[in-house]
């Protein structure tokens, strides 16, 4: 049996064998542009309309990754993507150029992590050798859909993130490599009660707490076995809580707790509110810099929690709350 | 369980600047005011229109101006600092239906464009209507009485 405690598994052979980003001129010029693989200079990456640009991001990032890991595209079993736009259209657009078997998910930011644990399983489970989890968000896109026109004047308040525009793409397979995946926690849809949907990374702080705690009760373990802990998007408003929330049990993580909103850009100088968000936001910062820094040995084993408000304008719009769902990843240096 | 995060979502709750962004409001949407009023007075003394073609003439500039803003991607940062300062005055409803406009152009000019150029600014139209309708209203009901 490889399911543990109520919502977590075990993976016994999951590796990753490469990974590629692709990154917009914001995220490039933020203190992590050097990890990235790729940027484009402009929002419009070379297309013609938003949309385009995020397809062309991903595609990107989706070559890359086959590249790096040196197949072709047949060897890739599955792709397993997802992104923010209505009825994840972005993956799905670029994957029909591809001879590759295509499943769309979707869990809002928290489709990174959600991608890497059903490709686990699948690599696990023997149902796929390689197996290519890919996610995307664009700023321009995410705005369109679910806030105002890109040049509209209304102001937006201090706990605001910006979504991040950028590509990532990891390729897990059962070949041993220098990184494994260990572990997994599914996430539990929470709903905090909370409606403001320019105050995100608070409405995920709870779902992202929760599935922490979950993790540490299944596998019986507490924060000290992991060099880091990470969070997809909550930010510095989510962050803030998700430290009170920890503190509350008597348990200190702001040590060891970082979030990817807050790697990604400079809030001093960047003008990003809170931070960043967007699918592509755990992802990128993951992929690129974290795994990284797991390759080259300054950490060994490090817990990353993609954070998803599950925010949708017309259902806002009656009335009702923005639930959060989280989901755990755990990788490990492997020598 | 649920308590608890509503306890600590109450408590870490950031603080609003109202008073900052209100002053920021007051002294932008204050400054367009001014430069309207200068306006008006320049095309009143300088061209001799009336007061009534001056203002009106006034308004197409701002609005001509505010959409140029708009289209340069400045409006949006001028808007972030000064909030309802520039959101208010008739600026704020150009810049929504240029904003709209240029957001919507990827999708042509029938399903894009025109479809989509009043989203944002035809709550202002509704409301104004109504509201005009209704003061109107009161005004014809108060001069039957009085």
């Amino acid at each position: 049996m490889k399911k543990v405690g109520r919502q977590s598994v075990i993976f016994d052979n999951v590796y990753v064998k490469s990974r590629a980003v692709y990154v917009g001129p914001k995220e490039y010029a933020g203190p992590l542009g050097k990890y990235f693989d790729g940027y484009f200079q402009d929002l419009y990456c070379d297309s013609k309309t938003w949309e385009k640009a995020e397809m062309n991001l991903y595609k990107c990032a989706l070559e890359k990754a086959i590249e790096k890991a040196g197949l072709v595209e047949t060897e890739v079993d599955y792709i397993i993507g997802g992104d923010l736009n209505n009825q994840i259209i972005i993956g799905s657009y670029v994957a029909r150029n591809y001879n590759i078997p295509m499943l769309g998910v979707f869990s809002a930011c928290a489709t990174s992590m959600q991608g890497i644990i059903l490709g686990g399983m699948i690599v696990d489970g023997g149902f796929g050798k390689n197996c290519l989890c890919m996610t995307s968000s664009h700023n321009a896109t995410a705005e369109k859909q679910f806030r105002y026109p890109t040049e509209y004047g209304g102001k937006k308040p201090e706990t605001a993130t910006l979504t991040v525009t950028a590509s990532g793409a990891i390729l897990l397979t059962s070949e041993p490599t220098s990184i494994q995946i260990t572990r997994a926690t599914v996430g539990k849809v929470f709903d905090p009660e909370y409606d403001d949907p320019l105050d995100l990374g608070r409405a995920m702080a709870p779902s992202a707490y929760l599935t922490i705690k979950q993790h540490f009760q299944d596998f019986d373990t507490t924060m000290d076995e992991y060099d880091l802990i990470i969070t997809g998007d909550l930010s510095y408003y989510g962050r803030e809580m998700l430290i009170s929330m920890f503190k509350d049990d008597g348990i200190d993580i702001s040590k060891k707790h970082y979030d990817c909103g807050l790697l990604i850009y400079d809030r001093e100088s960047q003008d990003v509110h809170a931070g960043g968000s967007g699918c592509a936001c755990c992802a990128a910062v993951t992929y690129s810099y974290l795994l990284k820094l797991l390759e080259e040995g300054r950490y060994n084993k490090i817990l990353v929690v993609a954070t998803g408000a599950l925010h949708n304008p017309i259902i806002s719009a009656q009335n009702e709350t923005i639930p959060g769902i989280s989901h755990a990843v755990v990788f490990e240096r492997r020598k | 369980m649920n308590q608890k995060i509503s306890k600590v979502m109450q408590e870490t709750k950031p603080k609003k600047p109202i008073l900052k962004n209100a002053l920021r409001a007051f002294l932008v949407g204050g400054l367009i005011c001014l430069f309207g009023q200068v306006l008006i007075f320049l095309f009143q003394k300088g061209f001799n229109f009336s007061k009534e073609e001056a203002s009106n003439i006034t308004v197409g500039l701002l609005v001509l101006i505010a959409c140029l803003l708009t289209g340069f991607g400045v409006y949006d940062r001028i808007g972030q600092f000064a909030g309802a300062g520039t959101i208010v005055p008739i600026t704020g409803f150009a810049n929504s239906m240029a904003s709209s406009a240029l957001e919507s152009k990827s999708e042509g000019i029938i399903v894009g464009i025109i479809m989509n150029m009043f989203k944002l600014a035809g709550s202002v139209i509704v409301v104004g209507v109504l509201s005009a309708y209704i003061l109107g209203l009161i005004r014809y009901l108060w001069g039957l009485i009085v």
